[in-house]
């Protein structure tokens, strides 16, 4: 490119650029070290555990049941009873979840009053706090005449109903990321909106859909606060065995032994706080690769 | 932004074109019956809304007509367990505020700064890395992050290294770490609407001799104001929700806090410590923790409607 400056017209830059000024310095300094101070928690975070509890994480924790002396106490049946708890809500929220979002995506008139109504719905049960839906399924299974509570198919329902506006919301945006020729070019084939749906459009949307579906998951396996209000926080000390057994879960499990003054169980609640950190951020961790790897750009 | 698209399925609605036999008209009943299946799924999140407003309203009405309102909502004294009981919710509610607002103090600086960095000035490939790794912040569950407040935040980093006097529970190391916790709510949303500032705006700002931090504070900022708004607002909601940090670390007695080194009990906190004692399904007790839940619901959905109005008055079409 040739530019014609008069040398009276040149740029004042006296060999810096303005980019380096003090003050912009200063900013870019501001925002290195916002960033930098968020990470530094996260490692902080995980390294104080880790001393706190290295020396707990044995295999004790995974085959022993709790204990009123930390020795002797593990987690077995809260770990088993978080498994129950997830695979069953899995089977609840994942389902209906995709169901919900083909129908508002693929098949709903957009104008009617009722689609409208049910998305800002839907936007804001995502925003209510999830102590909220523990009281809703304690009205469900009050509803349904159960009188012990502490059930794991309550558990499942409530973090079912929790996690549904995420799974909503993310299958939605997997589903519009498809663009629309392949839809048209099937339907051209003569397939119904149906087929179309199920044979093309589900299939690539896939990778979003996991994605989003694998962080619902991982929300609800930390979530203790609605299973709280279910009395969740109980001394399990046998394995969960069904939908109606009694269960406790990993979080509400930590939260007991964090309430406990004695400082073996504090270790403890750091042992199974790594344990349950470390599935959190592999099931992150898979949900980050999946949309890296696998989400194709149209 | 969803209304401007018209759907797939749209195009086999509309009326066929004249002169071309209509292939769809076969019936399918399969189709029809997953067709309804579908829909159901989707009214069923209207379902949950109505069961929420039920399961809450009928103890929280049973509660009101002990307790009149106005008591309830400008009393100062919170002790519904005690003997001579007072239902005046105001500690709760300060207590949630100032969690909230020391929160907020931290989340939003810090959130908007490493959006900022990740959305202006970083490398696409460091980018890559970091995005990610900050998302990470938010896999950790809450339980953990309270148990961090405990352990390290209130001992170690503000008894030991700033010598600030606070107890083992406190509003300060609960509020501090529940914005840690909402750094990436806040940074990750923001960053979303950064990114969608058309790329002709920086370089109409760079042509006219604006540095970076110029472009990005006075035409990137405000092109992505709406957006912004909204991913704050939706921290605030998260703040005044979150749950098993201030249950463990804030502590439990309930008290007009008008300072952040005190213990104190916040709704969800008060909510969760009831719901842990047993109390007779209908007892007053019980149904104060509805009329409690009541209020934390009818808060975080007037934050939410007036953060869907904020958005639609900030959005700019490009």
């Amino acid at each position: 490119m040739t530019t014609t400056i008069a040398p009276h017209q040149r740029l004042a830059t006296d060999g810096r650029s303005r980019e380096r000024n003090p003050r912009s310095m200063i900013f870019l300094f501001a925002l290195w070290l916002s960033l930098f101070i968020a990470l530094l928690t996260l490692l902080t975070l995980i390294v104080s555990t880790f001393i706190d509890g290295a020396g707990r994480l044995d295999s004790r924790l995974f085959t022993e049941f709790p204990s009123s002396r930390p020795e002797e106490a593990g987690a077995r049946p809260a770990i088993l009873g978080s498994l129950w708890v997830i695979v069953t809500t899995a089977l609840l929220a994942i389902p209906l979840g995709i169901a919900a979002a083909v129908h508002l995506e693929e098949f709903a008139d957009r104008h009617s009053r009722f689609n409208r109504f049910v998305e800002v719905n839907i936007q804001n049960l995502a925003a209510i706090p999830s102590i909220i839906y523990g009281m809703l399924a304690v009205g469900f299974l009050g509803l349904m005449g159960v009188a012990n509570k502490n059930i794991v198919i309550g558990g499942a329902v409530a973090l079912a109903l929790l996690i549904l506006p995420v799974v909503i919301i993310s299958t939605r945006e997997a589903l519009r990321s498809v663009p629309r020729d392949l839809r048209q070019g099937s339907l051209a084939l003569g397939a119904t909106g149906l087929q179309t749906t199920w044979r093309i459009t589900l299939p690539a949307a896939i990778p979003g859909i996991a994605t989003g579906t694998i962080l619902s998951l991982s929300r609800a396996l930390g979530e203790a606060a609605p299973l709280l209000l279910l009395g969740a926080l109980v001394f399990v000390s046998f394995d969960p065995n069904g939908l109606m057994s009694g269960f406790t879960t990993m979080p509400i499990q930590i939260f007991g032994w964090t309430n406990n003054p004695q400082a073996e169980f504090r270790e403890l609640a750091a042992a199974a706080s790594l344990l349950l950190v470390g599935i959190l951020l592999l099931m992150n961790g898979l949900a980050i690769v999946i949309r890296n790897r696998y989400q194709r750009r149209w | 932004m969803t209304t401007l698209r018209t759907t797939p399925a749209g195009a086999a609605t509309t009326p066929p074109l004249p002169g071309v036999p209509t292939l769809s008209g076969r019936p399918r009943p399969f189709e029809t019956v997953v067709r309804w299946l579908l829909r159901a799924a989707a009214a069923l999140s209207v379902v949950i809304t109505i069961g929420i407003v039920l399961s809450l309203l009928g103890p929280a009405l049973a509660f009101f007509r002990e307790v009149p309102v106005l008591d309830f909502l400008t009393g100062t004294r919170w002790a519904p367990q005690f003997a001579d009981a007072s239902f005046g919710v105001l500690p709760l509610v300060t207590a949630t505020a100032w969690t909230t607002f020391i929160a907020l103090l931290v989340a939003v600086p810090f959130g908007l700064g490493a959006a900022i960095y990740l959305a202006e000035y970083a490398r696409p490939r460091v980018r890559g890395i970091l995005k990610p790794v900050l998302e990470l912040l938010a896999g950790i569950p809450t339980v953990v992050f309270g148990f961090f407040a405990l352990s390290f935040v209130a001992p170690v980093l503000l008894r030991g290294l700033l010598g600030v006097q606070v107890g083992t529970f406190s509003i300060l190391a609960a509020g501090l770490v529940m914005g840690f916790m909402i750094i990436p709510t806040v940074a990750s949303l923001s960053e979303d609407a950064m990114t969608a500032v058309p790329q002709a705006l920086r370089q109409g700002s760079a042509a006219l001799g604006a540095n970076r931090m110029q472009t990005t504070l006075r035409v990137v900022l405000p092109a992505a104001l709406s957006g912004i708004v909204a991913a704050v607002v939706l921290g605030i909601s998260r703040a005044i929700g979150e749950t098993m940090i201030v249950a463990i670390a804030a502590g439990a007695r309930p008290q007009m806090v008008t300072d952040p080194t005190m213990e104190g009990a916040t709704m969800t906190g008060f909510i969760a410590r009831m719901a842990l004692g047993d109390s007779r399904i209908g007892s007053l007790q019980y149904n104060t923790l509805f009329a409690v839940g009541l209020l934390l619901f009818l808060l975080t959905l007037v934050v939410n409607m007036v953060s869907i109005q904020l958005v639609r008055r900030f959005r700019q079409e490009y």
